[in-house]
């Protein structure tokens, strides 16, 4: 017998013995437990779709605890547009008996139960749905040596399902030797075992159809990165020429400043972990006094701790950029789950009268162009700026057209050319621009920054004629914001029966549920914002010419009934046809639940 | 303040007074003013590269009065206010000013970890043991017994020792002063600048207004004594066992036991590197492996991994 090369070995399993059937678009729902490997599984999958220039979208949830407990990643992938990690699996593969009871209900009529036969036992009268058992644990533990761990099943499952899809083994391969090359070589060749076991498993035996995806349309030579949410606003902010920032850890916002703080000092930059939420905040104003623009960011709980000093910000006018990547509330609250409940805690979480910038991405795409948006409003008007992203975005992958890079990198360096005399830190007349340290005063007066009530030279003062004039000041700068950015454009036509306002990342299910519905005759639109506070100027010409507008949000319906951004809308456009959809599951909107909740 | 000429080729007291400090009458952190121009009159620092950061308190007020850039922060975070411009601009020197309340009470966390960092900064605490700006409050350091408004019938908590937390933190240089002893101030200021790494000079600085006679006792003028410690001079001379090793950390935590008003001077010091220079150390080697390359150059690399 000829030895085997274990790191490339011969791929047998004809794929003859089964019957292809082109799809464009597959959902494919792995359930497990958070130990089992399964996102890293599903994260492969999703990045061979974005290098196969098919789009791609995922969802996943994981246990708050720290190990243990059933966790689930979906993997949608389409050829064209995919909106939304869909509603219903086409595929479910159960690893546990609990994993098939959890999420037997999310797979549609006729679709595939790939289970592990060692663990599961499904209900086979079910005739709704197609049966396939293999004993998944057995297979991995025999193909991997017989050592009684049964690590690598997700690895076997990915070969199982590279043979179902037809999906392009060498790229597989390729992304399994960037995933656990470089380790000790044991590591890879195990897991190319395991994927090879998987591919190689007969599964012609019990199943009778491969898939294969349509190939993509052509993408006009522009190739696609696939990333999460959190990695494309970290990438985002180093376009941006963002190279300081401070944060302490917290789920949902850990791995932006995971990616910061290693990345940072390639481009001679600096991430600091801080001892605490308020420190960390200080330590990026202080970062941002020095004239390098900084980031701190955090989720609900520790932007509550900040909220002191970002009042500090806005009072002495000192650029910020803070990231919340939002998650269920109040307190503790759902550490692993989204919610969008925190934008009024953006807009007014800040005693006194402290206006400040709110931007929403709305996809994974949207993380990494939002960042330099913020970044270029905060240099430009000297002002602190919120970016709310969300638990669902954080952890979703995507694969989208690669940026422009070459148009998009902002080289910033602090701007220490000396000033001429009398220069001013707050002008009443024009945008506040500091002179960071180390810029020569060539009138030899120097310059405070301060968070008491000053006047145009940063000294104290309680001059009522001066605190009015401040503080219409702070507010002018945001009017005029407001001013130079563009109303979004409606998707679907711009009049009819209803309008969706949306913002953040329910984008997909609502873009989604508007195409389902204007498909069956609706008229149905939509409205998403990235910009929050201010608002766009020109909004309530896009709502006169529909008869209903629905704000779809994951927040509470409140006090008075209506969600968060829908009480903003109904207090700025005094509109009685403006209502709202929420919903507080701690689970992102399905297409389902919008179509059933606009259209009634 | 308008009348500060341009570009004067020495910087005088002239060129460094701003605003005409709000403190009252008699108040110890005029000298502790005056002394910190003295100061930079004799160093000639360039004036742009002097920064002066303060937090919430009478003696928080600080930059106001300094004519340099600076900064006006909130109650007790002004540390790492002023750690991220040390960490970003070495070309800087980093003034800190405050009291107790801003570095021992609310801030005290961040006083710990700022350093334990080591940042290269210099820290002036204008110890009043009260709380003069709110009118009489007890403060993190107010003696037992101490009657505020906040304690009608005498402060009951044990008050923080602030050689002895500043030691154990792990910062770099300790030194203690009084604000009658304006040679002595200077020096002390002077070397706390001079030392690369997170330097704290406390300075006994009385709060006429509520607490009058606080620090009679460290006052000769008063009837006091003003204690110096005599550093080891490490001259093998018999009298010189009996001097104070200056590295030690224990020696430092046993002086910082004496009963009030303890003695004066240089408690603690040592060379361990700073936060700045260790996370420079990662940056250049970093940039060192990848060569001179650009911001594009590099993110475009990242984005070829994840196609």
């Amino acid at each position: 017998m000829t030895p085997i090369d274990p790191l490339n070995p011969p791929l047998s399993g004809t794929r003859a013995d089964l019957r292809p059937e082109h799809i464009r678009d597959a959902v494919i729902r792995l359930a497990g437990n958070s130990q089992d490997g399964i996102q890293s599984a599903g994260a492969m999958l999703a990045r061979l779709a974005g290098r196969s220039a098919q789009d791609v979208m995922t969802y996943m949830t994981i246990p708050s605890t720290i190990s243990g407990g059933a966790s689930l990643f979906q993997v949608r992938v389409g050829t064209g547009e995919v909106l939304s990690p869909g509603d219903e699996a086409d595929f479910l593969v159960a690893f546990y008996q609990h994993s098939y009871d959890e999420n037997i209900g999310f797979l549609r009529q006729g679709g595939v139960l790939l289970y592990d036969s060692d663990h599961v036992e499904p209900d086979t009268e079910d005739k709704r749905f197609v049966h396939v058992g293999i004993p998944i644990t057995g297979l991995t533990v025999e193909a991997l040596g017989g050592t009684a761990k049964d690590k690598g099943k997700n690895i076997f499952v990915l070969g199982l399902l590279a043979k179902i899809f037809d999906l392009d083994v060498e790229k597989l391969k390729r992304l399994l030797n960037e995933k656990f090359g470089g380790k000790d070589e044991s590591v890879l060749s195990t897991a190319l075992m395991a994927f090879q076991a998987g591919y190689a498993y007969p599964v012609g035996n019990v199943l009778s159809t491969r898939y294969k995806f349509e190939p993509s349309e052509d993408t006009g030579g522009i190739s696609q990165v696939t990333m999460d949410g959190n990695q494309a606003l970290a990438y985002g902010l180093i376009a941006a020429g963002v190279r300081y920032g401070a944060a302490y850890p917290i789920t949902p916002w850990t791995t932006v400043m995971e990616v910061l703080r290693a990345e940072l000092p390639k481009y001679g930059g600096l991430f600091v972990q801080c001892e605490d939420e308020i420190g960390a905040v200080s330590m990026a104003l202080g970062f941002s006094y020095s004239g390098n623009l900084a980031i701190t960011g955090s989720s609900g709980p520790g932007i509550s701790l900040k909220t002191e000093a970002i009042g500090w910000a806005t009072m002495a006018e000192m650029p910020l950029i803070i990231v919340n990547v939002q998650r269920g509330g109040p307190s503790t609250g759902l550490p692993t789950n989204v919610e969008q409940s925190d934008l009024n805690q953006a807009i007014f979480g800040g005693h006194g009268d402290s206006p400040r910038v709110v931007l929403a991405p709305s996809t994974v795409e949207d993380c990494f162009y939002i960042a330099l948006e913020a970044a270029r409003i905060a240099r430009s008007y000297s002002t602190p700026v919120f970016i709310l992203s969300d638990a669902s975005l954080a952890t979703r992958i995507q694969a989208f057209d690669e940026p422009d890079l070459k148009n998009l990198v902002v080289e910033f360096r602090p701007n220490l050319t000396p000033r001429e005399p009398g220069f001013q830190p707050y002008p009443l007349e024009s945008l506040t621009q500091h002179a960071p340290p180390g810029t020569r005063m060539l009138g030899g007066v120097y310059p405070t920054v301060t968070g008491l009530e000053h006047d145009e030279m940063g000294h104290p003062t309680g001059s009522p004629r001066l605190h009015a004039a401040m503080t219409a000041k702070r507010r002018k700068k945001l009017q005029k914001l407001a001013a130079e950015i563009p109303a979004p454009e409606v998707y679907g036509e711009s009049e009819g029966e209803a309008l969706i306002v949306g913002w953040g990342s329910t984008y997909g299910p609502i873009h989604e549920a508007v195409k389902t519905a204007r498909a069956s005759g609706e008229s149905l639109s939509a409205l998403h914002l990235r910009h929050l506070n201010p608002l766009p100027n020109g909004l309530e010409k896009i709502f006169a010419k529909f008869r209903r507008i629905i704000v779809v949000e994951m927040n509470d319906q409140g006090l008075y009934g209506f969600g968060q951004l829908a009480t903003i809308l109904r207090a700025r456009y005094c509109d009685p046809k403006i209502s709202c959809l929420t919903k507080t599951n701690g689970l992102t909107f399905r297409v389902k639940e919008i179509l059933e909740g606009v259209l009634k | 303040m308008t009348t500060a000429s341009p570009i004067p080729d020495k910087l005088t007291k002239k060129d460094l007074t701003a605003d005409h400090p709000t403190w009252c009458p008699g108040c110890g952190d005029f000298a502790v003013l005056s002394s910190f121009y003295k100061m930079l009159e004799r160093r000639q620092l360039p004036h742009e590269a002097i920064v002066t950061l303060a937090g919430i308190g009478c003696s928080s007020r600080f930059p106001y009065f300094v004519n340099t850039h600076g900064g006006h922060f909130i109650h007790g975070r002004a540390v790492p206010l002023a750690s991220g411009v040390s960490l970003a601009r070495p070309d800087l020197h980093v003034f800190l000013f405050g009291g107790d309340g801003d570095a021992f009470s609310i801030g005290g966390n961040h006083l710990e970890h700022g350093a334990r960092k080591n940042i290269n900064l210099t820290y002036v605490i204008m110890d009043n043991f009260v709380y003069g700006l709110t009118k009489k409050q007890t403060s993190p350091t107010s003696p037992v017994g101490f009657k505020s408004k906040t304690d009608p019938n005498g402060a009951v908590d044990q008050p923080v020792n602030p050689m002895k937390k500043l030691v154990t933190a792990g910062a770099t240089f300790v030194a203690r002063s009084h604000a009658t002893q304006v040679n002595h101030m200077i020096s002390m200021m002077e070397r706390a600048m001079d030392h690369p790494g997170f330097s704290v000079v406390e300075i006994l600085s009385e709060c006429v207004e509520f607490f009058p006679g606080a620090f009679d006792a460290g006052n000769p003028r008063k009837g006091g004594a003003f204690q110096l410690i005599d550093e080891k001079k490490f001259d093998g001379s018999p009298e010189d066992e009996l001097r104070h090793d200056t590295t030690d950390e224990v020696a430092a935590y046993q002086l910082a036991s004496l009963p009030f008003p303890g003695c004066f001077g240089v408690f603690y010091e040592s060379d361990r590197p700073t936060k700045n220079a260790l996370e420079s150390l990662w940056v250049e080697k970093t940039q060192a492996k990848l060569g001179d390359t650009s911001a594009l150059t590099l993110l475009q690399k990242t984005f070829d991994r994840m196609k």
